[in-house]
Protein backbone atom coordinates (compact mmCIF):
# COMPACT_ATOMS: atom_id res chain seq x y z
CA UNK A 1 0.00 0.00 0.00
CA UNK A 2 2.96 2.41 0.49
CA UNK A 3 4.54 1.50 -2.48
CA UNK A 4 1.07 2.62 -4.37
CA UNK A 5 1.17 5.87 -2.18
CA UNK A 6 4.21 6.66 -3.62
CA UNK A 7 3.47 5.45 -7.02
CA UNK A 8 0.52 8.24 -7.15
CA UNK A 9 2.61 10.58 -5.94
CA UNK A 10 4.94 10.66 -8.35
CA UNK A 11 2.35 10.65 -10.56
CA UNK A 12 0.96 13.48 -9.68
CA UNK A 13 4.12 15.20 -9.26
CA UNK A 14 4.29 16.78 -12.62
CA UNK A 15 1.60 19.83 -11.74
CA UNK A 16 1.08 22.82 -14.29
CA UNK A 17 3.30 25.80 -13.46
CA UNK A 18 1.91 29.38 -13.10
CA UNK A 19 3.88 30.52 -16.46
CA UNK A 20 2.80 27.50 -18.44
CA UNK A 21 0.36 27.78 -21.41
CA UNK A 22 -0.57 25.04 -23.78
CA UNK A 23 -0.60 25.97 -27.21
CA UNK A 24 -3.45 24.05 -29.76
CA UNK A 25 -1.19 23.98 -33.02
CA UNK A 26 -1.66 22.61 -36.73
CA UNK A 27 1.30 20.16 -37.30
CA UNK A 28 3.39 22.11 -39.64
CA UNK A 29 5.26 24.24 -37.32
CA UNK A 30 6.08 21.39 -35.05
CA UNK A 31 6.89 18.78 -37.53
CA UNK A 32 9.07 21.23 -39.18
CA UNK A 33 11.04 21.67 -36.32
CA UNK A 34 10.00 25.53 -35.81
CA UNK A 35 8.68 25.08 -32.63
CA UNK A 36 12.00 23.78 -31.41
CA UNK A 37 13.83 26.70 -32.54
CA UNK A 38 11.33 29.56 -31.40
CA UNK A 39 10.23 28.19 -27.77
CA UNK A 40 13.71 28.44 -25.72
CA UNK A 41 14.16 31.81 -27.43
CA UNK A 42 10.77 32.40 -26.02
CA UNK A 43 11.31 30.86 -22.68
CA UNK A 44 14.71 33.37 -22.16
CA UNK A 45 12.75 36.02 -23.11
CA UNK A 46 9.92 36.25 -21.38
CA UNK A 47 9.65 33.13 -18.72
CA UNK A 48 6.59 31.65 -20.47
CA UNK A 49 6.79 27.66 -20.71
CA UNK A 50 4.68 26.53 -23.69
CA UNK A 51 3.06 23.24 -24.13
CA UNK A 52 2.79 22.33 -27.71
CA UNK A 53 -0.48 20.09 -28.81
CA UNK A 54 -0.18 19.54 -32.39
CA UNK A 55 -3.06 18.38 -34.28
CA UNK A 56 -4.65 19.01 -37.42
CA UNK A 57 -5.86 22.64 -37.69
CA UNK A 58 -9.87 21.25 -37.40
CA UNK A 59 -9.11 18.99 -34.55
CA UNK A 60 -7.04 21.88 -32.83
CA UNK A 61 -9.93 24.57 -33.16
CA UNK A 62 -12.67 22.05 -31.68
CA UNK A 63 -10.07 21.25 -28.84
CA UNK A 64 -9.76 25.44 -28.17
CA UNK A 65 -13.13 25.18 -28.09
CA UNK A 66 -13.40 22.93 -25.05
CA UNK A 67 -11.03 25.46 -23.43
CA UNK A 68 -8.26 22.83 -23.75
CA UNK A 69 -5.52 25.65 -24.29
CA UNK A 70 -4.20 29.08 -24.26
CA UNK A 71 -3.78 30.57 -27.76
CA UNK A 72 -5.03 29.08 -31.02
CA UNK A 73 -2.08 29.08 -33.57
CA UNK A 74 -3.61 27.10 -36.99
CA UNK A 75 -4.01 28.27 -41.10
CA UNK A 76 -7.53 27.92 -42.15
CA UNK A 77 -8.33 31.95 -42.08
CA UNK A 78 -12.19 31.80 -41.95
CA UNK A 79 -12.43 29.82 -39.47
CA UNK A 80 -10.14 31.42 -37.66
CA UNK A 81 -12.19 34.47 -38.13
CA UNK A 82 -15.45 32.55 -36.81
CA UNK A 83 -13.80 30.91 -34.15
CA UNK A 84 -13.05 34.77 -32.97
CA UNK A 85 -16.47 35.98 -33.90
CA UNK A 86 -18.40 33.24 -32.11
CA UNK A 87 -16.40 34.95 -29.11
CA UNK A 88 -14.22 31.43 -28.43
CA UNK A 89 -10.98 33.99 -29.70
CA UNK A 90 -9.86 37.41 -27.69
CA UNK A 91 -8.41 38.46 -31.35
CA UNK A 92 -6.42 37.30 -34.59
CA UNK A 93 -3.82 38.63 -36.11
CA UNK A 94 -1.20 37.44 -38.77
CA UNK A 95 1.46 35.83 -37.59
CA UNK A 96 3.08 34.23 -40.78
CA UNK A 97 3.24 32.76 -44.31
CA UNK A 98 4.39 30.29 -46.54
CA UNK A 99 2.97 28.64 -49.50
CA UNK A 100 1.46 24.92 -50.34
CA UNK A 101 3.02 23.49 -53.05
CA UNK A 102 2.42 20.08 -54.93
CA UNK A 103 4.37 17.24 -54.53
CA UNK A 104 4.69 14.25 -57.03
CA UNK A 105 6.63 11.89 -58.82
CA UNK A 106 9.84 13.49 -60.54
CA UNK A 107 8.28 11.61 -63.92
CA UNK A 108 5.43 13.76 -63.46
CA UNK A 109 3.07 11.68 -65.48
CA UNK A 110 0.49 14.30 -65.51
CA UNK A 111 2.73 17.01 -66.68
CA UNK A 112 1.64 19.43 -63.44
CA UNK A 113 5.19 20.96 -63.47
CA UNK A 114 3.93 22.32 -67.08
CA UNK A 115 0.41 23.54 -65.76
CA UNK A 116 -0.50 27.51 -65.71
CA UNK A 117 -2.00 27.57 -62.87
CA UNK A 118 -2.91 25.28 -59.66
CA UNK A 119 -6.42 24.83 -61.51
CA UNK A 120 -4.90 23.58 -64.50
CA UNK A 121 -2.59 21.95 -62.65
CA UNK A 122 -5.73 19.53 -60.82
CA UNK A 123 -7.35 19.32 -63.59
CA UNK A 124 -4.40 17.26 -65.40
CA UNK A 125 -3.75 15.07 -62.31
CA UNK A 126 -7.47 14.46 -62.96
CA UNK A 127 -7.18 13.60 -66.58
CA UNK A 128 -3.85 11.44 -66.46
CA UNK A 129 -6.01 9.03 -64.34
CA UNK A 130 -3.06 9.93 -61.41
CA UNK A 131 -3.66 9.24 -57.92
CA UNK A 132 -3.94 11.96 -55.71
CA UNK A 133 -3.23 11.50 -51.57
CA UNK A 134 -5.45 13.64 -49.66
CA UNK A 135 -5.23 14.33 -45.84
CA UNK A 136 -8.65 13.96 -45.89
CA UNK A 137 -9.04 15.16 -41.76
CA UNK A 138 -10.20 18.71 -41.45
CA UNK A 139 -7.08 20.13 -41.44
CA UNK A 140 -5.81 23.68 -42.77
CA UNK A 141 -4.24 21.84 -45.74
CA UNK A 142 -7.26 19.36 -46.47
CA UNK A 143 -9.93 22.60 -46.43
CA UNK A 144 -7.05 24.58 -48.80
CA UNK A 145 -7.08 21.41 -51.47
CA UNK A 146 -10.51 21.15 -51.52
CA UNK A 147 -11.45 24.79 -52.36
CA UNK A 148 -9.11 24.47 -55.20
CA UNK A 149 -10.61 21.15 -56.30
CA UNK A 150 -13.59 23.05 -55.72
CA UNK A 151 -12.29 25.58 -57.98
CA UNK A 152 -11.16 23.37 -60.52
CA UNK A 153 -14.94 22.23 -61.03
CA UNK A 154 -13.98 18.76 -59.69
CA UNK A 155 -15.52 16.37 -57.39
CA UNK A 156 -12.88 14.15 -56.20
CA UNK A 157 -15.05 12.38 -53.71
CA UNK A 158 -16.56 10.83 -56.97
CA UNK A 159 -13.19 8.52 -57.09
CA UNK A 160 -12.62 8.67 -53.30
CA UNK A 161 -10.39 4.87 -53.19
CA UNK A 162 -9.75 4.58 -56.71
CA UNK A 163 -7.39 7.80 -57.64
CA UNK A 164 -8.69 10.17 -54.86
CA UNK A 165 -6.64 8.90 -51.76
CA UNK A 166 -8.32 10.33 -48.14
CA UNK A 167 -5.36 8.95 -45.90
CA UNK A 168 -7.46 10.62 -42.75
CA UNK A 169 -4.29 11.25 -41.46
CA UNK A 170 -1.74 13.98 -40.58
CA UNK A 171 0.67 15.87 -43.27
CA UNK A 172 3.68 13.60 -42.46
CA UNK A 173 1.82 10.49 -42.65
CA UNK A 174 -0.24 11.89 -46.14
CA UNK A 175 3.11 12.34 -47.72
CA UNK A 176 4.64 8.83 -46.64
CA UNK A 177 1.75 7.30 -48.61
CA UNK A 178 2.20 9.45 -51.47
CA UNK A 179 5.32 9.25 -51.79
CA UNK A 180 5.19 5.37 -51.46
CA UNK A 181 2.45 5.22 -54.28
CA UNK A 182 3.69 7.55 -56.25
CA UNK A 183 1.08 9.96 -55.72
CA UNK A 184 0.29 13.65 -55.98
CA UNK A 185 0.22 15.52 -53.00
CA UNK A 186 -0.90 19.48 -52.24
CA UNK A 187 1.40 20.03 -48.77
CA UNK A 188 2.72 22.89 -46.83
CA UNK A 189 6.22 24.10 -47.94
CA UNK A 190 7.66 23.45 -44.49
CA UNK A 191 6.44 20.42 -43.71
CA UNK A 192 7.80 19.14 -47.12
CA UNK A 193 11.43 20.98 -47.19
CA UNK A 194 11.95 19.22 -43.47
CA UNK A 195 10.34 15.90 -44.25
CA UNK A 196 12.76 13.08 -44.47
CA UNK A 197 11.08 10.32 -46.78
CA UNK A 198 11.15 12.43 -50.01
CA UNK A 199 12.18 9.25 -51.80
CA UNK A 200 11.67 10.12 -55.87
CA UNK A 201 9.00 12.78 -55.38
CA UNK A 202 9.99 16.56 -54.93
CA UNK A 203 7.79 19.74 -55.46
CA UNK A 204 6.49 19.80 -59.43
CA UNK A 205 4.17 23.19 -58.91
CA UNK A 206 4.68 26.07 -56.73
CA UNK A 207 4.51 29.49 -56.47
CA UNK A 208 1.27 30.78 -57.67
CA UNK A 209 -0.72 33.74 -55.38
CA UNK A 210 -3.60 30.59 -55.33
CA UNK A 211 -0.89 28.66 -52.82
CA UNK A 212 -0.89 31.22 -50.09
CA UNK A 213 -0.60 29.50 -47.32
CA UNK A 214 -1.55 32.32 -43.97
CA UNK A 215 -1.02 30.94 -40.29
CA UNK A 216 -3.11 32.79 -37.50
CA UNK A 217 -2.65 33.11 -34.27
CA UNK A 218 -5.47 33.64 -31.69
CA UNK A 219 -5.15 34.15 -27.65
CA UNK A 220 -8.05 32.06 -26.50
CA UNK A 221 -11.07 33.83 -24.86
CA UNK A 222 -10.17 33.88 -21.26
CA UNK A 223 -13.99 34.99 -20.31
CA UNK A 224 -15.24 31.99 -22.30
CA UNK A 225 -12.59 29.84 -20.59
CA UNK A 226 -11.93 30.95 -17.09
CA UNK A 227 -8.82 28.31 -16.85
CA UNK A 228 -6.89 30.27 -19.41
CA UNK A 229 -3.72 31.89 -18.47
CA UNK A 230 -4.65 35.24 -20.36
CA UNK A 231 -1.45 37.11 -19.53
CA UNK A 232 1.03 34.38 -20.00
CA UNK A 233 -1.02 33.86 -23.53
CA UNK A 234 -0.47 37.56 -24.20
CA UNK A 235 2.64 37.53 -23.52
CA UNK A 236 3.37 34.79 -26.13
CA UNK A 237 1.51 36.25 -28.45
CA UNK A 238 2.90 39.46 -28.14
CA UNK A 239 6.68 38.14 -28.38
CA UNK A 240 5.57 35.98 -31.60
CA UNK A 241 4.17 39.40 -32.91
CA UNK A 242 7.02 41.58 -31.75
CA UNK A 243 10.00 42.70 -33.77
CA UNK A 244 11.71 40.26 -31.94
CA UNK A 245 9.58 37.20 -32.59
CA UNK A 246 9.34 38.02 -36.46
CA UNK A 247 12.71 37.96 -37.06
CA UNK A 248 13.32 34.96 -35.26
CA UNK A 249 11.03 33.28 -37.44
CA UNK A 250 12.59 34.96 -40.69
CA UNK A 251 15.73 33.54 -39.42
CA UNK A 252 14.41 29.62 -39.12
CA UNK A 253 15.98 27.50 -41.71
CA UNK A 254 16.11 24.10 -42.78
CA UNK A 255 18.54 22.86 -45.48
CA UNK A 256 19.57 26.29 -46.41
CA UNK A 257 15.82 27.34 -46.77
CA UNK A 258 13.63 29.98 -45.30
CA UNK A 259 10.20 27.94 -43.82
CA UNK A 260 8.37 30.82 -42.83
CA UNK A 261 7.85 34.72 -43.89
CA UNK A 262 7.00 37.48 -41.58
CA UNK A 263 3.68 38.81 -42.35
CA UNK A 264 4.04 42.57 -44.17
CA UNK A 265 3.76 45.20 -41.60
CA UNK A 266 1.41 47.04 -43.97
CA UNK A 267 -0.94 43.87 -43.39
CA UNK A 268 -0.87 44.10 -39.50
CA UNK A 269 -3.40 47.12 -39.71
CA UNK A 270 -5.55 45.88 -42.52
CA UNK A 271 -5.89 42.55 -40.93
CA UNK A 272 -6.73 43.81 -37.51
CA UNK A 273 -10.09 44.98 -38.56
CA UNK A 274 -12.39 42.42 -38.00
CA UNK B 1 20.46 -2.26 -40.14
CA UNK B 2 20.43 1.15 -40.40
CA UNK B 3 17.58 1.37 -37.34
CA UNK B 4 20.15 -1.29 -35.31
CA UNK B 5 22.46 1.03 -35.32
CA UNK B 6 20.89 3.96 -34.58
CA UNK B 7 18.98 2.66 -31.55
CA UNK B 8 22.51 1.49 -30.57
CA UNK B 9 23.89 4.85 -31.16
CA UNK B 10 21.25 6.25 -28.69
CA UNK B 11 22.00 3.60 -25.98
CA UNK B 12 25.60 3.92 -25.46
CA UNK B 13 25.84 7.43 -25.89
CA UNK B 14 22.91 8.15 -23.21
CA UNK B 15 20.88 10.05 -25.40
CA UNK B 16 19.34 12.20 -22.59
CA UNK B 17 16.16 13.15 -24.56
CA UNK B 18 15.72 9.20 -25.39
CA UNK B 19 16.19 8.35 -21.94
CA UNK B 20 13.68 10.90 -20.41
CA UNK B 21 11.19 10.16 -22.93
CA UNK B 22 11.71 5.97 -22.05
CA UNK B 23 11.94 6.76 -18.25
CA UNK B 24 8.07 8.32 -18.50
CA UNK B 25 7.28 5.79 -20.87
CA UNK B 26 8.06 2.89 -18.24
CA UNK B 27 6.96 5.49 -15.00
CA UNK B 28 3.45 6.02 -16.71
CA UNK B 29 3.20 2.17 -17.55
CA UNK B 30 4.09 0.88 -14.22
CA UNK B 31 1.85 3.25 -12.09
CA UNK B 32 -0.86 2.54 -14.37
CA UNK B 33 -0.17 -1.25 -14.59
CA UNK B 34 0.19 -1.56 -9.97
CA UNK B 35 -3.13 0.87 -10.31
CA UNK B 36 -5.14 -2.17 -12.77
CA UNK B 37 -3.27 -4.72 -10.92
CA UNK B 38 -4.40 -3.78 -7.29
CA UNK B 39 -8.45 -3.00 -9.19
CA UNK B 40 -7.84 -6.05 -11.55
CA UNK B 41 -6.46 -8.88 -9.67
CA UNK B 42 -9.11 -8.61 -6.86
CA UNK B 43 -12.22 -8.26 -9.53
CA UNK B 44 -10.82 -11.20 -11.56
CA UNK B 45 -10.75 -13.28 -8.20
CA UNK B 46 -14.25 -12.31 -7.02
CA UNK B 47 -16.22 -12.34 -10.01
CA UNK B 48 -14.13 -16.42 -10.29
CA UNK B 49 -15.25 -17.49 -6.58
CA UNK B 50 -18.70 -15.63 -6.08
CA UNK B 51 -22.05 -16.69 -7.45
CA UNK B 52 -24.32 -14.16 -8.48
CA UNK B 53 -27.21 -13.25 -11.19
CA UNK B 54 -25.20 -11.50 -13.82
CA UNK B 55 -21.87 -12.61 -12.95
CA UNK B 56 -21.36 -14.62 -16.33
CA UNK B 57 -22.59 -10.75 -18.09
CA UNK B 58 -19.58 -9.50 -16.12
CA UNK B 59 -17.33 -11.63 -17.03
CA UNK B 60 -18.18 -11.26 -20.78
CA UNK B 61 -18.26 -8.10 -20.44
CA UNK B 62 -14.66 -7.98 -19.17
CA UNK B 63 -13.83 -10.39 -21.88
CA UNK B 64 -15.13 -7.79 -24.52
CA UNK B 65 -13.38 -5.01 -22.79
CA UNK B 66 -9.69 -6.64 -23.47
CA UNK B 67 -10.48 -5.79 -26.94
CA UNK B 68 -11.40 -2.53 -26.42
CA UNK B 69 -9.69 0.32 -29.04
CA UNK B 70 -7.11 2.05 -27.61
CA UNK B 71 -7.91 5.76 -29.84
CA UNK B 72 -11.55 4.73 -28.15
CA UNK B 73 -10.36 5.16 -24.51
CA UNK B 74 -8.38 7.65 -25.60
CA UNK B 75 -11.64 9.68 -26.70
CA UNK B 76 -13.63 8.88 -23.75
CA UNK B 77 -11.38 9.81 -21.19
CA UNK B 78 -10.30 13.15 -22.93
CA UNK B 79 -13.88 14.25 -23.21
CA UNK B 80 -14.04 13.51 -19.33
CA UNK B 81 -10.88 15.56 -18.62
CA UNK B 82 -11.68 18.17 -21.06
CA UNK B 83 -11.53 21.52 -19.31
CA UNK B 84 -15.31 21.24 -20.86
CA UNK B 85 -15.54 17.65 -19.40
CA UNK B 86 -16.98 17.10 -15.81
CA UNK B 87 -13.87 15.77 -14.52
CA UNK B 88 -11.80 19.41 -16.27
CA UNK B 89 -11.88 21.35 -13.12
CA UNK B 90 -8.98 18.42 -12.35
CA UNK B 91 -6.71 19.97 -14.74
CA UNK B 92 -5.03 16.71 -15.56
CA UNK B 93 -5.55 16.96 -19.56
CA UNK B 94 -1.97 17.22 -21.19
CA UNK B 95 -0.74 15.26 -18.05
CA UNK B 96 1.20 11.79 -17.13
CA UNK B 97 -1.83 11.39 -14.75
CA UNK B 98 -4.29 11.73 -17.97
CA UNK B 99 -2.03 9.19 -19.53
CA UNK B 100 -2.03 6.89 -16.65
CA UNK B 101 -5.78 7.56 -16.24
CA UNK B 102 -6.28 5.96 -19.71
CA UNK B 103 -4.14 2.93 -19.52
CA UNK B 104 -5.49 2.29 -16.46
CA UNK B 105 -9.43 2.08 -17.85
CA UNK B 106 -6.99 -0.01 -20.97
CA UNK B 107 -5.63 -2.43 -18.93
CA UNK B 108 -7.71 -2.90 -16.09
CA UNK B 109 -10.13 -5.15 -17.95
CA UNK B 110 -7.00 -7.40 -19.55
CA UNK B 111 -5.65 -7.88 -15.90
CA UNK B 112 -9.23 -8.69 -14.77
CA UNK B 113 -10.40 -11.22 -17.76
CA UNK B 114 -7.01 -13.43 -17.71
CA UNK B 115 -6.68 -13.18 -13.80
CA UNK B 116 -10.43 -14.36 -13.88
CA UNK B 117 -9.90 -17.67 -15.78
CA UNK B 118 -6.65 -18.65 -14.13
CA UNK B 119 -8.44 -18.40 -10.95
CA UNK B 120 -11.35 -20.54 -12.58
CA UNK B 121 -9.25 -22.93 -13.10
CA UNK B 122 -7.69 -23.28 -9.53
CA UNK B 123 -11.25 -22.68 -7.72
CA UNK B 124 -12.53 -25.81 -9.44
CA UNK B 125 -9.68 -27.69 -7.38
CA UNK B 126 -9.89 -25.64 -4.17
CA UNK B 127 -13.15 -24.64 -3.50
CA UNK B 128 -13.91 -27.51 -1.27
CA UNK B 129 -10.95 -27.56 0.92
CA UNK B 130 -11.21 -23.53 1.13
CA UNK B 131 -15.03 -24.00 2.20
CA UNK B 132 -14.05 -26.85 4.71
CA UNK B 133 -11.32 -24.70 5.97
CA UNK B 134 -13.89 -21.59 6.53
CA UNK B 135 -12.35 -18.98 4.24
CA UNK B 136 -14.71 -17.32 2.55
CA UNK B 137 -15.32 -13.93 0.99
CA UNK B 138 -12.43 -11.48 1.00
CA UNK B 139 -9.63 -13.63 2.85
CA UNK B 140 -10.75 -16.35 0.02
CA UNK B 141 -9.97 -14.02 -2.62
CA UNK B 142 -6.32 -13.26 -0.77
CA UNK B 143 -6.29 -16.61 -0.27
CA UNK B 144 -7.03 -17.81 -4.25
CA UNK B 145 -4.77 -14.53 -5.23
CA UNK B 146 -1.31 -15.75 -3.18
CA UNK B 147 -2.06 -19.45 -4.13
CA UNK B 148 -1.49 -18.22 -8.17
CA UNK B 149 0.56 -15.61 -7.88
CA UNK B 150 3.33 -17.52 -10.43
CA UNK B 151 0.41 -17.76 -12.87
CA UNK B 152 -0.90 -14.54 -12.29
CA UNK B 153 2.18 -12.48 -13.33
CA UNK B 154 1.55 -13.52 -16.87
CA UNK B 155 -1.46 -11.35 -16.71
CA UNK B 156 0.50 -8.65 -15.08
CA UNK B 157 3.05 -8.99 -18.02
CA UNK B 158 0.09 -9.13 -20.56
CA UNK B 159 -0.99 -5.78 -18.69
CA UNK B 160 2.32 -4.01 -19.12
CA UNK B 161 2.69 -5.18 -23.12
CA UNK B 162 -0.37 -3.23 -23.93
CA UNK B 163 0.74 -0.11 -21.62
CA UNK B 164 4.12 0.35 -22.77
CA UNK B 165 3.03 -0.45 -26.40
CA UNK B 166 0.20 1.66 -26.77
CA UNK B 167 -0.06 4.68 -28.65
CA UNK B 168 -3.94 5.60 -29.37
CA UNK B 169 -4.99 6.55 -26.06
CA UNK B 170 -1.93 8.76 -24.41
CA UNK B 171 -1.53 11.07 -27.80
CA UNK B 172 -5.04 12.01 -27.24
CA UNK B 173 -5.08 12.62 -24.22
CA UNK B 174 -1.64 13.48 -23.21
CA UNK B 175 -0.93 15.86 -26.24
CA UNK B 176 2.31 14.44 -27.26
CA UNK B 177 4.24 17.44 -25.80
CA UNK B 178 7.84 17.82 -25.72
CA UNK B 179 8.99 17.28 -22.26
CA UNK B 180 6.36 16.94 -20.38
CA UNK B 181 3.60 14.30 -22.01
CA UNK B 182 6.15 12.32 -24.78
CA UNK B 183 6.62 8.78 -23.90
CA UNK B 184 8.44 5.62 -26.44
CA UNK B 185 5.30 5.03 -29.38
CA UNK B 186 4.06 9.40 -29.67
CA UNK B 187 7.60 10.07 -30.39
CA UNK B 188 7.65 7.57 -32.92
CA UNK B 189 4.53 8.19 -34.38
CA UNK B 190 5.78 11.68 -34.58
CA UNK B 191 9.09 10.82 -36.16
CA UNK B 192 7.42 8.58 -38.39
CA UNK B 193 5.25 11.70 -39.74
CA UNK B 194 8.62 13.60 -39.76
CA UNK B 195 9.67 11.19 -42.08
CA UNK B 196 12.96 9.91 -39.91
CA UNK B 197 11.70 6.27 -40.31
CA UNK B 198 14.97 5.15 -39.52
CA UNK B 199 15.05 6.76 -36.25
CA UNK B 200 11.46 5.93 -35.52
CA UNK B 201 12.30 2.33 -36.14
CA UNK B 202 15.44 2.48 -33.87
CA UNK B 203 13.05 4.15 -31.17
CA UNK B 204 10.88 1.05 -31.62
CA UNK B 205 13.96 -1.07 -31.39
CA UNK B 206 14.89 0.70 -27.94
CA UNK B 207 10.92 -0.32 -26.79
CA UNK B 208 10.83 -3.68 -28.05
CA UNK B 209 14.11 -4.13 -25.84
CA UNK B 210 12.58 -2.43 -22.77
CA UNK B 211 9.84 -4.83 -23.20
CA UNK B 212 12.39 -7.58 -23.62
CA UNK B 213 14.19 -6.95 -20.20
CA UNK B 214 10.96 -6.65 -18.35
CA UNK B 215 9.70 -10.16 -19.52
CA UNK B 216 13.03 -11.90 -18.78
CA UNK B 217 13.08 -9.58 -15.59
CA UNK B 218 9.76 -10.96 -14.04
CA UNK B 219 9.97 -14.45 -15.62
CA UNK B 220 13.46 -15.11 -14.21
CA UNK B 221 11.74 -13.81 -10.62
CA UNK B 222 9.15 -16.04 -10.74
CA UNK B 223 11.32 -19.06 -11.68
CA UNK B 224 13.91 -18.04 -8.90
CA UNK B 225 11.20 -17.91 -6.56
CA UNK B 226 9.00 -21.26 -7.58
CA UNK B 227 12.46 -23.53 -7.38
CA UNK B 228 13.42 -21.98 -3.49
CA UNK B 229 9.83 -22.97 -3.03
CA UNK B 230 9.82 -26.12 -3.77
CA UNK B 231 13.61 -26.85 -2.84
Amino acid sequence: MKHLVIFVALAFSTHTLADTIIVQSTTSTQNSGLYDYLLPLLKKDTGVQVNIVAVGTGQAIKNAMRCDGDVLLVHARSDEEKFVADGYGEYRRDLMYNDFVIIGPKADPANVAGAGDVIEALRRIRQAGARFASRGDDSGTHKKERSLWQAAAIDPDAGSGQWYLETGSGMGATLNTGVSLGAYVLSDRATWISFANKQDSTILFEGKPALFNQYGIIPVNADKCPNVNREAANTFTQWLLSETGQAAIAAYQVEGKQLFFRTPARLHSTIELK
Amino acid sequence: MNALAEAFRLIITLDPDLFEILWLSIRVSLIALVIAAVIGLPLGTWLAITRFPGRKFCILLLNALMGMPPVVVGLIVYLLLSRSGPLGWLGLLYTPSAMIIAQVVLITPIIAALSNQVIENLHQEYSDTFYSMGITGRRAVVAYLVDARYALTTCILAGFGRAIAEVGAVIIVGGNIDHVTRVMTTAIALETSKGNLTLALALGTVLLTLSLLVNALVIGVREYAAERQYA
